[in-house]
């Protein structure tokens, strides 16, 4: 069965979190869930208008999108994988040694460096989808650290212990456009373009007959294969899906950051996404953003007043787990599902 | 062995046959030797009193784990050993004892899902109401097992009986030639045994049904077949009447009441 974690979406009051499938939702849910896409993007649009400041913005939109990618097998396919920072990090590299060693123009280097990602989680995938529940995660987490230790000593490609360190991407030059990437707020609106065309993407996913499956699978693993489901094969596609969506993330933050820090592939960054996911509420379309911004603005604000914010996160991330199961945004629309919306 | 009842024999191989099948779990041996053939239509009922090895037998006909001995034939190709989805795409469709649906999907949802699984399964962009043929089957189903006023619910939402007609309208929706019940009125009220027998009844107009059944007196009447498994090993096999009349069956089975 899959690992106890991916059950507590399912609280035990009754109210299950916003699912495609479920029949309790309102009018009004209903609705929204039509136009989840352009609601996303609506929020995203004024993003660094309401947050403290534009860098920021970037940051979440990026992690974000990181826990995007984890919550497709997390949250819809029922997988709790403790490897995705091999994904992030993957797409991070990727990116960064296309621009900064061949000098690729931005563009190719993401696909450079979702392509290493998607590779990366097909390499992993095919080992781990043989595992289930604990043993999956703890497959992820061992397969990860052993791409981290490979990026760490391949130090003339990857700089090793120090990083990648110069990818700079002063600008951006399309046809008939150059866009200055030195300004904040015209680089948010450059990653927002690539961003939203993955959530578009990633809501045709789910609406379509495969994430239909996904879910099946995610709900009763044995019943999906009996109803002539490949499982495994359909869990390994999933896996490769998540794994290239949150490269896709590394390679925006690669040349967000400008440098790809040899700690992006480390597992505490997969730990990141578990918790994004879960701060959000799992198995919801817009929660990963939710969670990303939680987490971001918990580290930005807590990091200036203590070095030890990572103990005050945990602690907060512990509260959830225990008193609010469904993530922020989970329990948001339960509350208004049981509102009757 | 005893053999079949003299009904009028088809020249085609037998829907499903099962040829020396056996399992083991370590030392235990839950069914051994057994060779039963089913042939084509009708509902055959496989009964035995509680540890006779009907439910091991059950799941290694129906793919759900592979046999330690002997093989499973469907229309006389070997498919012992093949992984359970295999079995679904050939048109053999099961239903579980223990009622496993998908229970945070919507009753609708569940079956639709499942007749999704022979038609489309691969199709990442389109969306799956692109595909409208395969809602409406789930619905005409729902219906047909009685449903229909309950699509909208989720399933875990469904009274006992109810998952149990799901259950049915799941395992149908993969458009099987040949259904497998394992105990399809476990822990169900008299009414709703009644609806349920019915309803396996209209269900065998159109397929091959063989269903896994503890209580003999439900299946007597409407079965041609019966299968008795007893301590893991086939005791008899023939009509009702031959059944009724066996002396080991009435020995180990019916006792002395019958």
């Amino acid at each position: 069965m899959s690992a106890p974690l991916t059950r507590i979406a399912a609280a035990e009051d009754g109210v299950p979190a916003a699912r495609p499938g479920s029949g309790r939702t309102g009018r009004w849910l209903r609705r929204a869930g039509r136009h989840r896409v352009a609601l996303t993007l609506a929020f995203l649009l004024i993003l660094p208008w309401i947050a403290p400041y534009q860098a920021l913005a970037v940051t979440i939109l990026v992690l974000g999108l990181y826990a995007l990618g984890f919550n497709l097998l997390f949250g819809y396919t029922g997988l709790l994988s403790f490897g995705h920072a091999a994904f992030l990090g993957g797409g991070a590299y990727g990116c960064g040694i296309a621009i900064v060693r061949y000098g690729l123009h931005p563009v190719l280097a993401l696909v450079a460096g979702t392509l290493l990602a998607t590779l990366i989680a097909a390499a992993m995938g095919v080992l781990a989808i043989r595992t289930r529940g604990i043993y999956f995660a703890m497959t992820t987490l061992a397969l990860s650290m052993c791409v981290y230790y490979g990026f760490y000593q391949a130090e003339s490609f990857t700089g090793g212990e120090n990083g990648l360190r110069g990818i700079n991407v002063p600008s951006l030059t399309l046809p008939g456009l150059r866009l200055s990437l030195l300004d904040p707020i015209v680089k948010y609106y450059a990653v927002l373009a690539v961003v939203g065309l993955a959530v578009w993407l990633f809501s045709r996913l789910l609406s379509s007959p495969f994430g239909a499956a996904l879910e099946a699978i995610r709900e009763n693993e044995s019943r999906a294969q009996a109803c002539g489901y490949d499982v495994r094969r359909m869990k390994l596609v999933a896996f490769v899906l998540s794994g290239a969506l949150c490269g896709l993330a590394g390679a925006l933050q690669a040349i967000h950051l400008s440098i790809v820090p040899i700690e992006t592939m480390h597992y505490s960054t997969s730990g990141q996404a578990v918790m994004m996911a879960l701060l959000g509420g799992m198995g919801t379309f817009f929660g990963p953003f939710v969670g990303a911004a939680t987490f971001a603005l918990l580290q930005d604000g807590l990091a200036t007043l203590t070095s030890h914010w990572q103990l005050f996160v945990g602690a907060i991330f512990i509260a959830f787990v225990l008193f609010l199961p469904l993530g922020i945004w989970g329990e948001v629309l339960a509350r208004l599902r049981r509102a009757g919306w | 062995m005893v053999s079949a009842a003299p009904l009028a024999v088809p020249a085609a191989p037998p829907i499903l046959a099962a040829q020396g099948l056996g399992k083991r779990f370590g030392h235990f041996r839950a069914l051994s030797g057994v060779t039963v053939d089913f042939s084509e239509g009708g509902i055959t009922a496989i009964i035995g009193p509680n540890g006779a090895g009907k439910s091991t037998f059950f799941n290694l006909i129906s793919g759900a784990f592979p046999p330690s001995e002997g093989r499973v034939l469907f229309r006389g190709q070997d498919i012992t050993g093949r992984p359970p989805h295999h079995f679904a795409r050939m048109g053999i469709a099961k239903s579980f004892q223990i009622t496993n649906l998908f229970p945070h999907l919507s009753v609708r949802e569940n079956v639709r899902v499942a007749a999704q699984a022979r038609r489309v399964r691969f199709a990442f962009f389109r969306d799956r109401a692109a595909y409208p043929e395969l809602t409406e089957r789930a619905e005409a189903l729902l219906a047909e097992v009685g449903l229909g006023d309950r699509m909208d619910r989720l399933a875990r939402e469904l009274a006992h009986g109810e998952q149990r007609a799901l259950e049915i309208a799941v395992a149908l929706a993969a458009e099987p030639t040949l259904l497998l019940l394992d105990e399809p009125t476990a822990g169900m009220s008299p009414e709703e045994t009644r609806d349920m027998m019915d309803l396996v009844q209209r269900l065998a107009e159109t397929r091959t049904l063989i269903l896994v059944e503890h209580k003999m007196k439900l299946v007597m009447g409407l079965c041609r077949r019966l299968v008795v498994l007893h301590q893991g090993e086939l005791l008899a096999e023939g009509s009702p009447d031959d059944i009724r009349a066996h002396p080991e069956v009435r020995r180990v089975y019916l006792g002395t009441r019958a």
